[in-house]
């Protein structure tokens, strides 16, 4: 009797996990659906959860005049690509000086990155200082710089390096090594899982980054393709009609599915290759400031 | 080693802040940051004699209230839910990856998500209404669904984020807690209500009181790319980052757009200040300064 209770209770959760996960996957599958549908289908049955009759169309058509994407997609990819591993270099280069106990500098560096969490001077003034004095709008920099040290993850590196066996450190010293080689030959190779997390999420970061875009690059070559599939939605927003805008052709419903569906696909293959990091970052936890 | 960081961080974080001044300022772009007059508190006269301050504030303050609530309800079902099925390694981590999985995306993807579920002519949702015989609702036109939509959309994407932390949480209990809870004939139910919750509550304070402190800052991109800066949404979706950066970007009013953004970086400081304060209360090991 209570074990087939107990059974019940186990079949109750699963199908309420698997409706919810279903739910959670909906939006998805209806724009996969949507991409997969001809613009005849979506005007008559609208969006639905299976395409009713499957074409490649919106692909091709996306696809045959590619340069606009294609530019995106470098764009993007570069940005990536830079910014994390400049970003995990130069916060880990931050994070280990802050980890080491005999630092007599520790408690006020760290109160400086700290501080940073706690104020700042908001839109406004970021503004003027990138498009008034650093000049850099318009630049690959300006889509890199303002995200580099993100403080979360100096504390996160600093936390696992601190954890790190003290004796390999002071082993090495007595056999002359330099903090450098101390840093790169040692530090770094032990601490793989950590600079994996914080590379995956500044990955992240910079890949869904349109905010930068819309605030400093008006040049269309230097259009991320987030940014680039905002204008999209914009324009179709606002000159339905009218194919031309920004210099970005506004393509039809299905086609503007497919570029949304393009663009989230490295992300989805991407987690799906190293989903276990993810959620061992997120517990990786226990970060604190001083 | 550290130089190049510390650099980064002072010119992107720290000249910023003290670029707090330019609130202060009659800004003018050819006279600069230190050149321009000072007017005292002239822009933030102007600021709280509009109609806007008020629903601003407001409306930040609503929806983050409702986003706190809703989400950590949301993820600590979820959590306790997952915990029951930890036994079947594979479906857990099935379902786990597939919560987590909206955390990835960007707004401006959520705004296409958005769009085929509610755009008014062939979205999802009025599909189905008029398939049931119902009316067709302009949900892009009615601000009054918004506080709900955007409600949604805010579990939906961070939900599954949290439920991990909270199952995380969980999973650290000790488990003869549980064993000798199942000898004494305790139910899941009650072992739920009584181990548990309990253990888990130091846990579910803290990342309470963190999102109270920062509660005067609103989600930019969920405003902003799913209520689709909508002047027929305002009421209800205007929130104090999307009017920095309109009043910013279209009107060109540095000066209320300084306002506005200085106001919320000072009572956001001593806001995140008294949640820690809080926090140092109630959970002294906890507090994050």
């Amino acid at each position: 009797m209570g074990y087939r209770r107990l059974r019940l209770g186990q079949f109750a959760i699963h199908a309420c996990l698997l409706i919810l996960s279903f739910l959670f996957l909906f939006p998805l599958i209806l724009l996969v659906s949507a991409s997969l549908s001809s613009e005849t289908d979506i005007s008559k049955y609208g969006f639905t959860l299976f395409p009713r009759n499957v074409t490649f169309d919106a692909y091709q058509y996306v696809l045959q005049e590619p340069s606009q994407i294609l530019t995106a997609y470098a764009v993007t990819i570069t940005v990536t690509a830079l910014g994390t591993l400049a970003g995990v270099l130069v916060m880990a280069l931050l994070a280990y000086p802050l980890s080491r106990p005999d630092f007599s500098w520790r408690r006020p560096l760290s109160f400086v990155v700290f501080f940073t969490l706690l104020f700042s001077g908001g839109l406004v003034p970021l503004y003027i200082l990138v498009t008034h004095y650093l000049q850099i709008q318009d630049t690959l920099w300006a889509l890199i710089l303002p995200y580099l040290v993100m403080p979360w993850y100096v504390f996160l590196l600093r936390a696992y390096f601190a954890a790190l066996p003290r004796e390999l450190i002071d082993a090495a010293k007595t056999d002359g090594a330099g903090e450098w080689r101390i840093f790169f030959q040692i530090v770094v190779p032990l601490s793989r899982p950590a600079l994996a997390t914080v590379a995956l999420f500044c990955a992240l970061t910079y890949w869904n980054d349109w905010y930068l875009a819309l605030l400093f690059i008006n040049n269309p070559a230097l259009v991320p393709l987030q940014y680039l599939l905002y204008q999209i939605s914009t324009n179709i927003q606002t000159l339905q009609t009218s194919s031309q805008a920004f210099g970005v052709t506004v393509p039809a419903l299905s086609a503007q599915m497919a570029i949304a569906v393009l663009a989230i696909g490295p992300i989805t293959l991407a987690f799906l290759a190293v989903q276990k990091h993810f959620v061992s970052g997120i517990t990786l936890g226990g970060v604190k400031g001083d | 080693m550290m130089l190049p960081g510390l650099l980064v961080l002072f010119v992107f974080a720290y000249l910023p802040m003290f670029g707090i001044i330019i609130a202060f300022k009659d800004y003018r772009a050819y006279q600069g940051v230190l050149g321009s007059q000072w007017v005292g508190l002239k822009n933030f006269y102007y600021l709280f004699g509009t109609d806007d301050a008020r629903r601003i504030v407001v409306n930040t303050l609503g929806m983050n209230a409702l986003f706190i609530v809703s989400v950590l309800v949301v993820s600590l079902a979820i959590a306790l839910l997952l915990k029951e099925v930890q036994g079947n390694r594979r479906l857990a981590r099935f379902y786990q990856s597939t919560l987590f999985f909206p955390y990835l995306f960007s707004y401006v993807i959520i705004n296409y998500f958005v769009f085929a579920l509610l755009n008014t002519s062939n979205g999802f949702v009025n599909h189905t209404i008029e398939s049931v015989g119902g009316h067709p609702l302009n949900w892009y036109q009615s601000a009054e669904y918004w506080p709900v939509i955007l409600t949604l959309v805010t579990v939906w994407k961070n939900a599954g984020f949290w439920s991990i932390v909270y199952l995380a949480g969980i999973i650290a209990i000790n488990p003869e807690y549980y064993e000798a809870a199942t000898i004494d004939g305790a139910s899941a139910w009650r072992q739920m209500w009584r181990i548990t919750l309990p253990l888990l509550k130091p846990l579910i304070i803290i990342n309470v009181l963190l999102s109270i402190g920062r509660i005067f800052y609103a989600d930019f991109g969920l405003f902003y790319q799913v209520a689709r800066n909508l002047p027929e949404l305002y009421p209800t979706t205007d929130v104090i980052d999307t009017y920095v950066y309109r009043t910013l970007t279209s009107l060109g009013d540095v000066g209320m757009a300084s306002a506005a953004g200085t106001f919320q970086a000072v009572v956001g400081f001593f806001l995140l200040v008294f949640a820690n304060w809080l926090v140092r209360r109630t959970e002294p090991q906890s507090a994050i300064f």
